[in-house]
Parts: C-alpha cells; sequence; structure tokens
C-alpha cells in the first residue's frame, strides 16, 4: 500500500514559506472558508503569533512551561521487545522507537498546543476559552491551561462522545470547565467543531477559540503544527544522540493530523525521511463505515478550510467511524493533503479489529497501554515491517496513553470491569 | 426580502411558498440549499436544513424545482449555500445550472473576501451576481473593499453571530448602515435577526435598501401545520410588505 510512492515534489515544494503560502494555502488546500464576522479574529490570531514567536519572553516563557509542567522533553525509547516481535527470532528487521508524549501532563500530546494557544489568548487580552473535543483529550488539555491561568473554559462535545468518553467528562468538569453537549448533526467531533465555530462567531471579542488540530482556517493548520513541532525537534536531536542520524520512517495516527504533522514539521524538507500517517478504516474501508479521510475522500471544504473530505455526491459531509473517538472526524487537515498530493508523505488505514490487538500487543510487550488513536499507528508496523531493509529505524509517535480507552477496549473484548 | 429553506418540508411545498410569497409582494427571495454543517445558522434554520436533507433535497433537485417554475416565477431568487456544495459539483457547473433555471444571484456565508475573488469571476460570465457580506466585526477599511466587490448588494450581517429571530436590533447598525454607504453606492440589505415588522422600518430609516427575514420565516413555516404552511408564509409576507409601503 505504502511502497515507492512516485515522487511529484520539486525541492521548492517542500519549503516552509509556501507551507502554508501567504494567503494561508498549501498547495490548493487550505484557505479561510468562515464567515466575515471572523475574518478579523483570524487576521488577528495570525499577527499576534508571528509578534509571539519572534518574542524572546514568550518563547521562555512557553518552554518553561512546557519543562516544568507538562514534563518536556518527551523520552526517546527504545521498543526491544516489538522490535524483536517483528524479527520473528532473526536477526533481520526494523528498529522500533517510541516518542513518548503519552507521558505529557494530562496523558497526550494535545497540551502542546493548548498551552501555546492559551499563552497567545493571554497575550491577545481575551479571557474566555473555548474548545471542541472528540475523544476529550484535547478537551481536557484545554480545561488543564485554562484552569493553570485562571481562564473561563467551555468545551463543546458531542453527546454520543460523550458518553464514549465519560471519564474525560467529568476531568474536564473537575478541572473547571463547562462541557456543553451538542446534539446537533452526528453528535459527534465533527459537531462539537461546528458549535464551536458558532460560539466564536457570536463571542469573538471575548473569547479565544484553542482549536485542537490542525485543521480550521488559517492561521490554525500552522499555528497548532507549529506548537507540535516540539515533537519533531526533540525526535530529530533524540534520533542523532541514540543512533547518529535522522530515522528512515516516522509513524503516526492521524484523525485531524496534529501529531502526526508535530512529528513530521521538522522532517518535510529531509527527503530522505518517509512520513506515514495511518488513518481509522473503522469497519474496513470498503464497508463505508470508516475514518480513512485521506485514502477515500475527495477534495471539499469543511470547518473553514480546504481539504479532502467523506462526502456524499451532494456534497453533504458524511458521518466518520472509528472505534476511536479522536480519529472519529470526516476531514483532514490541508497540510496533509498537500503532502500526500505531492507524494511527500504516505497515507494508510487499519481497522478498529487491527488496532484494537495492537493495543493489546504494545501492551504486554512494552507495559505501555497506548491510546485508541495511538493503536492504528503501532497497527500498521504489521504491514510496514516486513517491507522494511535491515538496520531501518522506526520512529512512531506514541502520541497518547490508553488509560481513557480502557472502558471501550473491554466492552469490544467482551469483558466487564 | 424573505428567506426560505428548500425542501422543508418538502420541494413540492417550497415550490408552492415561492410563488405566494411572490404574490404577496417580496422584492426578491433568498431560497437556502440545505447543508450537513452550516456554521453560520442558529438552531431555527439548522433544524430547517435538517429537515430538508432528511427529504432528499439536493442542489440538483433545487435547480430542478426552480426549472418547472421559470416561467411563473418572476422575481430575482438569490440561492444561499455554503461552500462544500459548491466545490463538490464545481464552480463553473453549479454558477451554469443556476443561471439555466434563472437564478439572479449567489450568497455563500463562508466565503470571505479573500476567497471570493475566482467564484465572483465565474458567477459573473453567467450573469450571477455573487454577494458579500460585511460584518459588524468589519474594519472600515475592508468594509469599502468588500462593497466595491460585492455585485447586485451587499449583505450587511446585523449581528456578531449566527442568524436567528432577536427581539431587538443592536444600536450600531444604523452606523453600520451608515458607513457602508459612504463605502459605496451599491445597495445595502441588513439580515440576520430581522424578524418583525419594527426591525424593517428601523433599518430603512436607517437608509438600508432591503431588509431579509429568515428564522422568523422559517420558524412560521415550520410551525404550521402542513396544510397551512403556504398560506402563513403568505400572509407573513404581506404584513412585512405593508409595514415598507
Amino acid at each position: 500500500m505504502t511502497g515507492t510512492l512516485p515522487k511529484k515534489f520539486k525541492d521548492s515544494d517542500l519549503s516552509p514559506l509556501i507551507r502554508p503560502n501567504a494567503l494561508g494555502r498549501f498547495g490548493k488546500y487550505g484557505g479561510q472558508y468562515v464567515p466575515e464576522t471572523l475574518i478579523p479574529a483570524l487576521i488577528e490570531l495570525e499577527q499576534a503569533a508571528k509578534e509571539a514567536w519572534n518574542d524572546s519572553s514568550f518563547n521562555s516563557e512557553l518552554n518553561h512551561l512546557l519543562k516544568t509542567y507538562v514534563g518536556r522533553s518527551t523520552p526517546l525509547y527504545e521498543a526491544k521487545r516489538l522490535t524483536e516481535h517483528y524479527r520473528k527470532n532473526t536477526s533481520k528487521g526494523p528498529r522500533i522507537w517510541l516518542k513518548r508524549e503519552d507521558l505529557n501532563h494530562t496523558g497526550a500530546h494535545k497540551i502542546n498546543n493548548a498551552l501555546g494557544q492559551a499563552l497567545l489568548a493571554i497575550r491577545m487580552g481575551k479571557k474566555r476559552i473555548i474548545a471542541e473535543t472528540g475523544a476529550g483529550q484535547h478537551g481536557v488539555a484545554t480545561a488543564t491551561v485554562c484552569a493553570r491561568f485562571g481562564l473561563e473554559c467551555v468545551i463543546y462535545m458531542g453527546k454520543e462522545d460523550m458518553r464514549r468518553q465519560a471519564l474525560n467528562v467529568f476531568r474536564m468538569q473537575l478541572l473547571g470547565a463547562s462541557v456543553r453537549p451538542v446534539t446537533s448533526g452526528t453528535a459527534t467531533l465533527k459537531d462539537a467543531t461546528s458549535e464551536a465555530i458558532r460560539d466564536w462567531v457570536t463571542n469573538v471579542e471575548s473569547t479565544h477559540y484553542i482549536l485542537g488540530s490542525v485543521a480550521g482556517p488559517h492561521p490554525y493548520p500552522m499555528l497548532v503544527r507549529d506548537f507540535h513541532a516540539v515533537i519533531g525537534e526533540e525526535t530529530k536531536q533524540q534520533c542523532n544522540q541514540a543512533f547518529g542520524r535522522s530515522p528512515d520512517v516516522l509513524l503516526a495516527c492521524v484523525g485531524g493530523g496534529s501529531n502526526a504533522m508535530g512529528l513530521f514539521h521538522p522532517f518535510v524538507e529531509d527527503k530522505s525521511v518517509r512520513m506515514i500517517g495511518v488513518e481509522a478504516a473503522g469497519d474496513g474501508v470498503e464497508t463505508g463505515r470508516h475514518a480513512a479521510t485521506i485514502t477515500q475522500g475527495r477534495i471539499g471544504v469543511l470547518h473553514g478550510a480546504m481539504s479532502l473530505l467523506l462526502q456524499d455526491k451532494d456534497g453533504q459531509v458524511e458521518e466518520a467511524h472509528s472505534i476511536s473517538a479522536g480519529l472519529d472526524y470526516p476531514g483532514v487537515g490541508p497540510e496533509h493533503s498537500y503532502l500526500k498530493e505531492i507524494g511527500r508523505a504516505e497515507y494508510a488505514a487499519v481497522t478498529d479489529s487491527e488496532a484494537i490487538e495492537a493495543l493489546q500487543l504494545v501492551s504486554q510487550l512494552e507495559g505501555i497501554i497506548p491510546a485508541l488513536e495511538t493503536s492504528h499507528a503501532f497497527a500498521y508496523l504489521e504491514k510496514l515491517c516486513p517491507t522494511l531493509n535491515n538496520n531501518s529505524e522506526i520512529v512512531i509517535n506514541c502520541s497518547g496513553r490508553g488509560d481513557k480507552d480502557v472502558n471501550t477496549v473491554a466492552e469490544k473484548l467482551g469483558s466487564k470491569i | 426580502m424573505p428567506f426560505l429553506m428548500a425542501g422543508d418540508p418538502d420541494l413540492e411545498t417550497t415550490a408552492k411558498i415561492l410563488l405566494e410569497l411572490q404574490a404577496n409582494g417580496a422584492d426578491m427571495i433568498e431560497l437556502g440549499i440545505p447543508y450537513s454543517d452550516p456554521l453560520a445558522d442558529g438552531p431555527i434554520i439548522q433544524l430547517a436544513a435538517s429537515r430538508a436533507l432528511s427529504a432528499g433535497t439536493s442542489p440538483d433537485r433545487v435547480f430542478k424545482m426552480l426549472s418547472e417554475l421559470r416561467d411563473q416565477l418572476t422575481i430575482p431568487i438569490i440561492l444561499f449555500t455554503y461552500s462544500n456544495p459548491l466545490v463538490n459539483k464545481g464552480l463553473e457547473e453549479f454558477c451554469l445550472q443556476a443561471s439555466e433555471v434563472g437564478v439572479s444571484g449567489l450568497v455563500v456565508p463562508d466565503l470571505p473576501l479573500e476567497e471570493a475573488e475566482k467564484l465572483s469571476e465565474i458567477a459573473e460570465a453567467k450573469e450571477i451576481d455573487l454577494v458579500l457580506l460585511v460584518a459588524p466585526t468589519t474594519p472600515k477599511d475592508r468594509m469599502k473593499k468588500i462593497a466595491e466587490t460585492s455585485n447586485g448588494f451587499t449583505y450587511l450581517v446585523s449581528v456578531t453571530g449566527v442568524t436567528g429571530e432577536r427581539s431587538s436590533l443592536e444600536e450600531n447598525v444604523g452606523s453600520l448602515v451608515k458607513q457602508l454607504k459612504y463605502s459605496s453606492s451599491i445597495p445595502i440589505a441588513v439580515g440576520f435577526g430581522i424578524s418583525e415588522v419594527k426591525h424593517i422600518q428601523q433599518v430603512r430609516e436607517w437608509g438600508a435598501d432591503g431588509a431579509i427575514v429568515g428564522s422568523a420565516l422559517v420558524k412560521r413555516i415550520a410551525n404550521a401545520s402542513i396544510g397551512m404552511k403556504v398560506e402563513e408564509a403568505g400572509s407573513f409576507c404581506k404584513e412585512l410588505r405593508a409595514a415598507t409601503n
């Protein structure tokens, strides 16, 4: 499925200067498809981010909090037993490393972005924060930083997701956030995002919207990526220390695509590094019940960005299906659509069952229970490992911990807790 | 200018309501194409879109209905659609089909100035006006650019928020109308939250050329019994019309 893709890109296509361009586009993807009411706020946000990155006091505060509050840097861990497992008692096969984002405060990569955007909101003088959440990880991360800085926090969450992720709902409430159930449409992440945007349209002057993925209107895909790029930057340095060069393959799960983009970003121009994003195939892409946007979607517009999209023949957005609430989204970040189009990144999809198997395997071999989202990336090792050369080095973004998913997994495996 | 959602509860009723609104003095009609994720709409129009989609409404069927009404419907029809149904069909193809059934204008609430240029050219070639929106948060210099780029009229969003009924108009609408008139000579229609006769009188006093009544009409149509929807829409339109004479 991923083999060697035809490389359609020129070096200039990979330049950070055009990812995105001045109009907020990654090739034809991206842009700002939102009501006019929000445009001035998006312009203000882009400007504020630009000034912040150029301000050493912002950078030092962010770095200080990433270290002392989030717990960065996260380790690059050599998964020896997982490596052995895929070598199948031979000495041949790739070596597998985990970038341990699951060890961050709140248990996933999401807090890198939530923290950065909260600092931006404070710079912009906005005291009310809203966010959408699917699995609840971004909601928890946002509620956490709002508590840390004394900001009012409202989280929009689909009613169906609130049922699937009751533990995270309670965590958010414990942190002082108000969680608003969204019942419109399919009552999942896409509808929660629409409702968050409607709130922002109404309260834009007092409120900052901490969007949780590399999706949405410009500047969000760039902004969220840049706050997560610390994942890839640390990985680059840690690989150099561990084995003296960059890895051969980067592997990450993709729903909206923030953990993948954070890992990929510092490596995009280094063509020796293969980048693979793994989507959720749900019950199987052939069943129509899946969330494999890049592998199955068509170009469209959702939540402010042009990107690939799961939609019907009339352009109505289709419901996505995945056992993992965090991947259950019919859209995908525009930069992923671009990297796929130019052939710089590869994308594959694995089913619910494959992800559940991988979750058990990693738990039992490494003593690490990965999130269901993350388990999709692990599951792809089955197909990937046999195709790789000996001495290949793979880095998987271990984007989140699986504690939140224990009930779902138990239900799926027929156990009662 | 009344707004209604095509296909709520079904397209046969929509066709009758369009003619009834025309008979009761509507100057033009804004017709919504239902979309699954209407970001700029409040609950009333969201629900109307859901009902219309459940009834199987699609852009193609809306075009077919309009083509069947072509001889009877003489006032301008402005289509209100989100970007995705447009992109899905292709901008050229959408404008071509719209123009063939006599559509005069297009309002795309999630297509701001920066994204509008390409569509505006394509629409103009098919003699369709792409109407752009100005919001209370729009800075003055940007307002001028939007008014200069907009065709047909400029749609002034009267509230910082989504569509829906409101009991009173925000006081700054008057100065927004004035500002917009100063920016360009293009007509101005005020929408979002215009739900009563007194709102229409107020925006006319402030100098607007038109007012768009959406959620209030959509709600009346929704609440009326099956046999009364057409009549209810007509009588509400007549009431609003009388206020402007």
